[in-house]
């Protein structure tokens, strides 16, 4: 039975990051309902604002302020919090209640930690207390050695006996700063790095498993020492590739009954032998050739497996992880998918899950594409089947990376073979190409490392390709659809086009059934509204007939440009569907996500989001409505094509006419707008040649910033500051043609940022706010740091923003959501785009200014008015909201951290405080700045920055930090009175300079505003290379400067205080 | 591949593709959730007979392995299910499922839906199947099963025909009176026992003239209540229960509860798979069952059966013992000791022998 407290506090993960994502909004909301559920009271602590568990209704005080033992403390005692649920945010929380343990606070205000307690947690976190713990229940793992320095690490190497061997460091997420060393050099450089990033300076030397089989297991216990297991996953990728960066599949497919009682037995000797209450993940390598395994790791919390093993079951761990954490027992909680049977059971499936992990890869074009134990990719799609073909070929095309089956790859044959044997993200698209030129499966599996099964499941792919190229007839259309092949895909091979092939599959009555995912594989009767599609058999779904239905398009996996901010939006809509009295339907493909939890919307159809998939379910559903605006550029794309597949039927595009979006869309209907509008925009030119992009940077005069009008791998946006900078992008960056034509735009330099949000029903408008980008225009509006209200703009200025955003938004007959990117520049208001959509800040504005905009964006979808609504004009606030980013370039060596227009961040954090500096101070820290109390401080700035950095480097030197210089900007501030060392320039090749200064721990902040070319920009590479590994914090723009130096200041002088989002509103 | 039929007792038809050995069959059709262990099932003795839906599309993907199998052969007459894979994993050998039911002339349907199956059979309880080649058979074999079947009892086809010992050294034997036999269930119990496997109708005198100290009732296909067990199986029980531990397992843990006056019912659709959880006083198990017959829990009012485990779901009963004799049963398969996680089967039983020694 549940034990009792006063408050329980449930501690979110932060920021979005390469290795933990949304899945722990999701399980820390399902954690927080759970508690609410039972009566408790509840306070909620996390930095990200994008997240529905940091909703005011989530928790009876929501926080969202930095993830840091100090400032959890304060909470602590402001809130009586008496209990803890550690296991919801992520390895973040995990550490934090662990320094909250060790440090003592738990025990001088009396909090418990509830369910797994930190010798448990040390126990599976601290290799070596894991491996001892193993060897005494008998378990094997890995031979390994723990090392503290590179020194021991030879040593160990020595001991174990051979190359290759892994390097793990402790108390990392998403495996950072690991990798796998073939020699001495090579294990120097990784150590070094995973030395550094581990919190007790610690990590692992062990025996490779490498190409052995990976196998995952879920498993539950409670504090009666019942445990079950919710689900097993095959790792299609062998050891030696990240479970983030596999293909995965649930069940096990390959695995026989007797191997897995073997396996689940050593899964529940070892969840009890580290005394886990709660979900938790155990790991194994598997070797095939003689059925030998190795444990490999444990999570002790629930984790992205466990999100994706309760969307792959429908057994929700979180929730059951909750209520056994505060004292009951597994044969007490109710299933509530059935409602008839209890959570001590295991789930039976009666279809194949697949996941695929989304890389950043067309973001980051410079970054090493290898799969290898450090994850890097950023997001997951998950899909689900009735044969493992059709689960796989549906999540190729819920990926979202231009293709829609196993898309033919253009390669060398010797560049095959190197990719079958080294993997990159292209590795499933291979081994079709391979099976298509004939290379036998067994070379195939050999070289890959996997199972014949698989590869031979991808050659049933490629044979009914080349039955498909031989005609089509109902009955291999048929069959064809059984495998999960996309209209437009057998279209293509049959050479006729996608609604053809969709009239044909109507005529012959080859239509999808939508099956339920009921934990039981139909043995009990459930409840569940949560669906997958496949062909053939009975459809499942009941929907009440006399109940309008709204569809609301999901936003797919997350992708750097498209995360969890989406995500929270569509959640919002579905609330208010449902609040508005009708049923909200949500098709979306993202395991990790609150929108697909299954007790979020009325029906849940876990699918792609491709036109006919969503199109499928819109007919099946007879809806009244589709909502377009909330799954980001996803369901954005989709709206012309589906509108027009609509005609004729009952169902409407709610909100935003399809056309008008397209107007804010489309550059040149825009444009025209604008000039209707008399708006100024900056001077801009399509070229369909270099000369011609030439011909119209001469015109508008550089920099100017160029883009591809078509962006497929990724080619990014540039700023060019010289024609030999534009010649060096259009050859090597893109392909300008005819068809694909580069759009040039004047970049305003010096230019103000603004975003602005705002809501409209077409005759009024409730702009929710303005944010000032703390970044010159030119930044990511992702990537900027954003201060709302604005802070430096002049009332004159913010009632003409005011203005534009109204006049556009009416001229747009926006309905809904509107984002509007703005830059003003000697005091004019220039219009840079308009994102007729919800858009990445809404759940920021939302929390800032305690008003929910997405849900009155739905409501005006649905015909109420912002007029009834209570929501015209502007809300002003009487406090500072600052935006932070949160970037991957730890992750992926070779990115450059410097900041362009390209968006490069995962994930956001929200400083909130009545005053700025402190607002700001909250912000850097909570994303995960370290911002120096003392130390060095470097400075190299261009001249025209010169001047404005002067106040910034007095402050610093008054609170006693040493000041480093290069020639230019030391004797600029000597001549202004600012005692300064000067250093020689990096590429001056002589010491003393920065790179050495920071290696030397001499330097605990950097700033430097390198001078508008590119070429100066890269000069500075190789320093930010080695702050973002050395985690000294970067600055390159004297307002982030000033920011971050008022930031410190404050942050010393003045006493933190901690706010719950109630006490704001 | 051929084209063939499922006729269900409701008088719906699926039609699917022919897989291993092509003869028609009738049967009991029941269906199980487990996700693996195909080659298990298949050769469960518990099964003869029956007609087995699998609700796990993808079957036969690891192949088939000698050491995986439960018996001497298959036991089910016919095998449905979504999908059967003709290119299994080489992990164990490779060998196909096809190949397999080939051999032992055991008849597969693939292509089914089995979901919608498993579905009508949960709404409308078990029924008699077939499994049908010629379309034109359909109707008269729908009219076939529209009639009672008489139920026939399985045992006496899945048990050893004479008394047989299995010599592990031990020094110690105990006896298994055989309903149908799983080898795994041998296999922990030579661990630390010579055995002495009895068929069903063995009588008591000769079990006790055998030198065995304790007695295990298999599992096994059926209605426990037959008359033709009453007369063996359960009279053997009745006559020993003073002499020796008696212990019995699903169909044979039915068998004793009937010799002391508990009556048999039938499931609506049994319990058959891999996920039923038991609860045993404050600790809940997942375990393993196959069985379609239980314990009426009424009828155990009055008689010296105490039931000590139920299931969490439908609170049928379990696990029983006896009020003060060394006899007790348990509805589901004991998990192997091979996988070093113990087993209160096993436990109990060592200790009412050490009890007796």
């Amino acid at each position: 039975m549940k034990k009792k407290y006063r408050k329980l506090m449930i501690i979110g993960s932060g920021p979005i990051t390469i290795g933990q994502a949304a899945e722990f909004d999701f399980s820390g909301s399902q954690a927080c309902k759970s508690m609410t559920e039972e009566g408790y009271k509840t306070v909620l602590v996390n930095s990200n604002p994008a997240t529905i568990q940091t909703d005011l209704d989530m928790a009876d005080s929501v926080y969202i302020e930095p993830l840091q033992a100090d400032v959890i403390e304060k909470i602590i005692e402001k809130e009586k919090v008496d209990g803890i649920l550690s296991g919801m945010g992520g390895q973040t929380a995990l550490n934090l209640c662990s320094e909250l343990a060790e440090r003592g606070i738990l025990k001088k205000h009396g909090v418990e930690l509830l369910g797994t307690q930190p010798d448990a947690i040390a126990m599976s976190e601290d290799r070596e207390l894991f491996k001892q713990t193993m060897i005494k229940i008998g378990e094997p793992v890995p031979k390994s050695r723990t090392v503290n320095s590179i020194g021991e690490a030879l040593k160990a190497v020595d001991e174990i006996g051979a190359y290759p061997v892994l390097i793990r460091p402790a108390y990392t997420l998403g495996g950072t700063g690991g990798g796998i060393a073939y020699d001495e050099d090579e294990l120097k450089e990784i150590c070094a790095r995973g030395l550094a990033y581990s919190r007790i300076h610690q990590v692992l030397i062990e025996e490779s498993v490498l190409g052995w089989k990976e196998y995952e297991y879920e498993v539950m216990r409670d504090k009666n020492d019942n445990c079950i297991i919710i689900c097993n996953m095959e790792n299609l990728d062998a050891m030696g590739i990240h479970t983030g960066e596999s293909i995965v599949c649930a069940p096990c497919l390959t695995l026989s009954d007797d191997d897995h009682k073997r396996l689940k037995a050593a899964s529940l000797k070892v969840i009890r032998a580290l005394h886990i209450e709660g979900g938790c993940n155990v790991q194994f390598a598997f070797n095939p050739a003689n059925g030998e395994y190795r444990l490999i790791e444990v999570n002790p919390r629930v984790s992205r497996s466990s999100a994706l093993a309760s969307k792959a079951t429908g057994y929700p761990i979180a929730r059951v992880s909750a209520k056994i954490a505060v004292g009951y027992a597994l044969d007490e909680i109710k299933n509530k998918v059935t409602g008839t049977t209890y959570a001590s059971f295991e789930p039976s499936i009666d279809y194949v899950v697949v996941k695929i992990p989304r890389w950043p890869f067309d973001k980051f074009r410079m970054v090493d594409r290898h799969l290898g134990t450090q994850m890097k990719s950023t997001g997951e799609t998950m899909s689900i089947g009735r044969t493992f073909e059709e689960a796989l070929l549906k999540g190729v095309r819920s990926l979202e990376i231009g293709v829609t089956g196993l898309d033919r790859v253009s390669m060398s044959d010797a560049e095959i073979d190197d990719e079958l044997r080294n993997a990159t993200d292209k590795r499933l698209f291979v081994i079709a190409e391979a099976i298509r030129r004939g290379m036998s499966i067994e070379r195939i599996s050999d070289m890959t490392k996997w199972d014949r099964f698989f590869v031979l499941k991808i050659k049933n792919i490629v044979e009914m390709e080349d039955l498909l190229k031989r005609g089509l007839t109902p009955e291999n259309l048929r069959k064809a659809k059984g495998m999960g092949f996309a209209d437009p895909v057998i279209a293509a091979l049959s050479g006729t086009d996608e609604m053809n092939v969709r009239e044909l599959r109507k005529k012959n009555d080859i239509v999808p059934s939508y099956k339920m995912v009921d934990t039981c594989a139909g043995e009990y009767e459930a409840r569940t509204p949560y669906f997958y599609s496949t062909y053939g058999g009975r459809c499942e779904v009941a929907r009440d007939k006399k109940k309008k239905n709204v569809v609301i398009i999901g936003g797919g996996p997350i992708r750097i440009g498209q995360g969890i901010e989406f995500d929270y939006s569509c959640v919002h809509g579905v609330m208010t569907i449902q609040d508005e009295g009708f049923d909200a339907v949500i098709i979306n493909n993202n395991p990790e996500t609150v929108s697909t939890d299954y007790d979020i919307s009325d029906r849940l159809y876990f699918e792609p989001l491709t036109l006919e998939d969503v199109l499928n379910i819109i007919e099946k559903e007879d809806a009244y409505g589709v909502i377009v605006q909330y799954g980001g550029q996803t369901s954005v794309n989709l709206a012309i094509d589906l509108e027009k597949a609509l005609e004729g039927s009952r169902t409407k595009i709610l909100g935003t006419s399809p056309d008008m979006m397209d107007v804010a869309e489309d550059r040149k209907r825009f444009s025209k707008l604008m000039d209707d509008l008399n708006i100024s925009q900056p001077d801009s030119g399509t070229g369909y040649s270099f000369d011609d992009v030439r011909g119209i940077a001469e015109r508008i005069g550089y920099p100017v910033l160029v883009r591809p009008s078509y962006v497929l791998g990724g080619r990014a946006m540039e700023i060019v500051y010289s024609e030999d900078e534009l010649r060096t992008y259009v050859e090597t960056a893109v392909k300008v043609s005819r068809k694909h034509p580069i759009l040039v735009d004047k970049y305003l330099t010096e230019a103000i940022e603004i975003d602005v949000d705002l809501v409209s029903d077409g005759k009024d408008v409730f702009i929710g706010g303005i944010m000032e980008h703390i970044e010159y225009a030119g930044v990511h509006s992702g990537d900027a740091t954003m201060v709302l209200p604005p802070f430096s703009l002049s009332d004159k200025i913010i009632e003409d923003i005011k203005d534009i955003s109204s006049r556009v938004a009416l001229a747009l007959q926006v309905k809904g959501m509107l984002n509007l990117q703005l830059a003003v520049k000697d005091n004019i208001v220039w219009m840079i785009e308009a994102n007729p959509r919800s858009s990445r800040t809404i759940p920021f504005i939302s929390k800032a200014i305690g008003v929910p905009l997405a849900k009155i964006g739905t409501k005006v979808m649905l015909g109420k008015s912002l007029k009834k609504q209570g929501f015209v004009g502007y809300r002003d606030i009487d406090h500072y909201a600052v935006k932070a980013s949160v970037f991957p370039f730890l992750k992926l060596p070779g990115v450059d951290s410097i900041l362009t227009p390209e968006m490069k961040s995962t994930g956001e954090v929200m400083g909130i405080d009545e005053d700025l500096d402190i607002a700001c101070y909250k912000a850097l820290i909570a994303a995960g700045n370290k911002l120096p109390k003392s130390g060095g401080v470097y400075l190299t700035v261009n001249d025209n920055d010169k001047p404005e950095i002067i106040d910034s480097a007095r402050s610093l030197k008054e609170m006693g930090f040493t000041l480093y210089a290069t020639k230019g900007t030391s004797t600029y501030l000597r001549e202004n009175g600012i005692d300064v060392t000067t250093v020689f320039r990096v590429s001056d090749k002589q010491n003393p300079n920065a790179i050495g200064l920071m290696r030397e721990g001499k330097i605990n902040l950097i700033i430097n505003t390198p001078s508008m070319h590119s070429g100066a920009r890269r000069d500075g590479y190789m320093m930010r290379r080695l702050a973002v590994e050395l985690e000294i914090p970067f600055v390159t723009s004297v307002n982030g400067a000033n920011a971050a130096v008022g930031a410190i200041k404050n942050a010393g002088s003045k006493k933190l205080s901690v706010r719950s989002m109630k006490e704001f509103h | 591949m051929m084209r063939c039929f499922l006729v269900i007792g409701d008088g719906t038809v699926f039609e699917g593709m022919s897989f291993g050995h092509q003869c028609a069959v009738l049967g009991e059709i029941v269906f199980t959730t487990s996700m693996s262990g195909y080659q298990e099932s298949i050769t469960d003795p518990a099964y003869k007979g029956q007609i087995l839906v699998s609700a796990y599309p993808l079957i036969g993907d690891y192949g088939i392995n000698e050491k995986y199998a439960m018996s001497d052969g298959i036991h089910t007459a016919g095998l449905v299910v979504r999908e059967y894979c003709h290119e299994p994993s080489d992990m164990y050998g490779g060998r196909t499922l096809d190949s397999y039911m080939k051999e032992h002339m055991i008849p597969g349907i693939s292509g089914i839906y089995t979901r919608d199956v498993i579905k009508i059979i949960r709404d409308n309880g078990t029924m008699n199947a077939a499994i049908v080649y010629d379309e034109k058979d359909i109707d008269a074999v729908k009219k076939k099963l529209k009639k009672k079947i008489e139920p026939r009892c399985l045992v006496p086809s899945v048990s050893v025909k004479k008394a047989e010992k299995i010599d592990n050294g031990k020094g110690i034997s105990i006896g298994i009176v055989d309903c149908g036999t799983v080898r795994s269930m041998i296999s922990d119990l030579s661990e630390k026992y010579d055995i002495m496997m009895f068929p069903y109708d063995t009588k008591a005198s000769e079990i006790t003239d055998s030198g065995v100290k304790g007695l295990i009732i298999s599992s096994g296909p059926g209605d426990p209540g037959d008359p033709v067990i009453t007369a063996t199986v359960v009279r053997t029980v009745k006559d020993l229960s003073s002499k020796m531990p008696i212990a019995g397992v699903a169909f044979g843990a039915q068998a004793i509860a009937a010799a002391f006056g508990c009556k048999m019912m039938k499931m609506k659709f049994g319990h058959h798979g891999s996920s039923q959880p038991v609860r045993s006083g404050k600790r809940a198990y997942i375990t393993s069952q196959n069985h379609l017959y239980t314990i009426d829990p009424d009828s155990v009012k009055g008689t010296d059966i105490i039931v000590d485990q139920t299931n969490v779901n439908d609170l049928t009963v379990e696990g029983f013992s006896h009020r003060t004799l060394p006899i007790f049963g348990i509805m589901y398969y004991p998990p192997s000791l091979r996988f070093g996680e113990g087993s209160y089967f096993y436990e109990k039983f060592d200790k009412m022998m050490e009890a007796r020694r």
